[in-house]
């Protein structure tokens, strides 16, 4: 779906990516772990082409048809409907198909009667479905997410982390960034650790936590899990 | 009775009796100054918002002396805008100088700068909050600046009504290019600084405070749509 090869970024006069080299295959859910400051947003960043790199992104033909959820959902001040129709617009989808496909897409986050309302006046949970939501409206065959339940309570969380699984089931692709190791064993099917701007572990999420991380990987656990 | 207290009076004398020529001074003064910043605001909104994205060898320096037009003295404005009308002036063929249009063209100028480096700024700090993320859904650069007046559009109201407040309360750049000709250009302030060199205090203080008193209204009603937003909002939450 998707090849990153000897992909290098640099802020200034930080290396935030050091030649990383990854390919997502179809249907896979990959889950990118490692400390703050690693490079996981950055890597996301860079595999949705926000970033200027060296290296080389080659996508497959369907992965043009990309989209990413962040951390904190950015939701302009509008109405549920309208913020969903601004990401139709923009994602290039016919207006004949919006009313259909923000039906769909409400219905999908359990969202539905909330149309008319203003999409600030959701709660954080709410607000962070409604972001998935608009994501999921442009039928992505690629979807990152940054941390998507980082800021999110217990209950939003599940919510949430019970979307991404569904997406799952559906044969989306999905690269998410994340702290939670729990959230990553339960729902990726395999996990990348990331410091200091490479990949030090690639593995399918049972071997990583099943003690084939080895390495700093398996420092990161073990630091993580005590 | 004191001054002060003889001005209120005969503000209210002024309102109550419904003086025509009063009402259509304040009609001019509203006319020129909403014009200037309707105008303005399609130039300055535009133009902060492309700042605000723009990245080209200059930008800061264009940002710089944008901001440092803040405090643009009208005089100044006024007496740039004379010399260009005047009939000796580059544009002294089109014939406008001391009509309301040259005091609309003085007044765009002077507040121009205002909306724009006020937009620039808002629409900056929204972009670094929600940026990104339009962009991660397809929006070009510019797409983002121009969503972000649509998602920041009370604090660009707010920018508005301080373009017309900047607007309606100059006195140097109007009496300059239209002359406060008695029913043809005298607006508010320069009603005010001819009574005040008559030396009738009391009723150019009276002029100021109808003044206040018909600003004060025009923001209520933009105030009263901004709460109404407010509330609809917290209605639901």
């Amino acid at each position: 779906m998707i090849r990153m090869s000897d992909v290098s970024v640099r802020f200034g006069d930080v290396q935030a990516l050091k030649g990383v080299s990854i390919a997502v295959g179809r249907g896979e859910f990959v889950a990118l772990v490692g400390p703050n400051g690693s490079g996981k947003t950055t890597l996301l960043r860079a595999m949705h082409g926000m970033l200027r790199l060296s290296g080389r992104r080659e996508l497959a033909p369907e992965a043009a048809k990309q989209a990413m959820v962040f951390q904190r959902p950015f939701v302009m001040r509008l109405s549920v409907r309208n913020n969903l129709r601004l990401a139709l617009w923009l994602g290039g989808v016919p207006r004949a198909q919006w009313n259909e496909r923000i039906a769909a897409a409400l219905a999908r986050v359990s969202l539905q009667g909330l149309e008319e309302r203003p999409a600030r006046a959701l709660s954080g949970g709410q607000q962070q479905r409604l972001a998935i939501a608009r994501a999921w409206a442009i039928r992505p065959a690629l979807l990152f997410l940054d941390e998507p339940t980082a800021s999110l309570d217990p209950a939003a969380k599940k919510d949430v982390e019970a979307l991404l699984a569904g997406f799952a089931a559906d044969g989306m692709t999905l690269v998410m960034s994340t702290h939670n190791l729990g959230q990553a064993k339960r729902l990726a099917s395999r996990v990348v650790y990331l410091e200091d701007g490479a990949i030090h572990a690639d593995l399918p999420t049972a071997q990583f936590f099943g003690g084939g991380a080895g390495g700093r990987a398996q420092q990161f656990l073990k630091g993580e899990m005590a | 009775m004191s001054a002060f207290a003889e001005s209120v009076r005969t503000a209210v004398d002024l309102i109550v009796h419904a003086d025509a020529v009063l009402f259509h001074t304040v009609a001019l003064s509203l006319h020129v100054s909403g014009t200037a910043c309707l105008v303005a605001a399609g130039f300055g909104l535009a133009f902060g918002a492309w700042l605000s994205v723009a990245r080209f060898p200059g930008h800061r320096v264009l940002v710089w002396g944008l901001n440092t037009l803040l405090a643009l003295p009208s005089v100044v404005v006024g007496l740039i805008v004379y010399l260009l009308l005047s009939r000796s002036g580059p544009l002294g063929s089109w014939g406008i100088l001391f009509t309301p249009t040259a005091m609309v063209i003085a007044q765009t100028i002077l507040v121009l700068p205002v909306i724009a480096a006020l937009t620039r700024q808002l629409v900056g700090d929204s972009l670094r909050d929600g940026g990104d993320q339009l962009r991660s859904m397809g929006a070009r650069p510019m797409a983002c600046a121009l969503l972000m007046l649509v998602h920041d559009r009370w604090a660009v109201l707010t920018i508005l009504i301080a373009a017309f407040g900047r607007a309606v309360a100059e006195v140097g750049a109007v009496m300059i290019v239209g002359g406060n000709i008695d029913g043809v250009t005298r607006v508010m302030t320069t009603s005010i600084a001819l009574e005040t060199s008559k030396g009738d205090l009391p009723l150019a203080m009276a002029l100021g405070i109808v003044l206040l008193a018909v600003v004060g209204v025009v923001n209520l009603f933009l105030g009263l749509a901004q709460r109404g937003h407010g509330s609809a909002l917290a209605g639901v939450r």
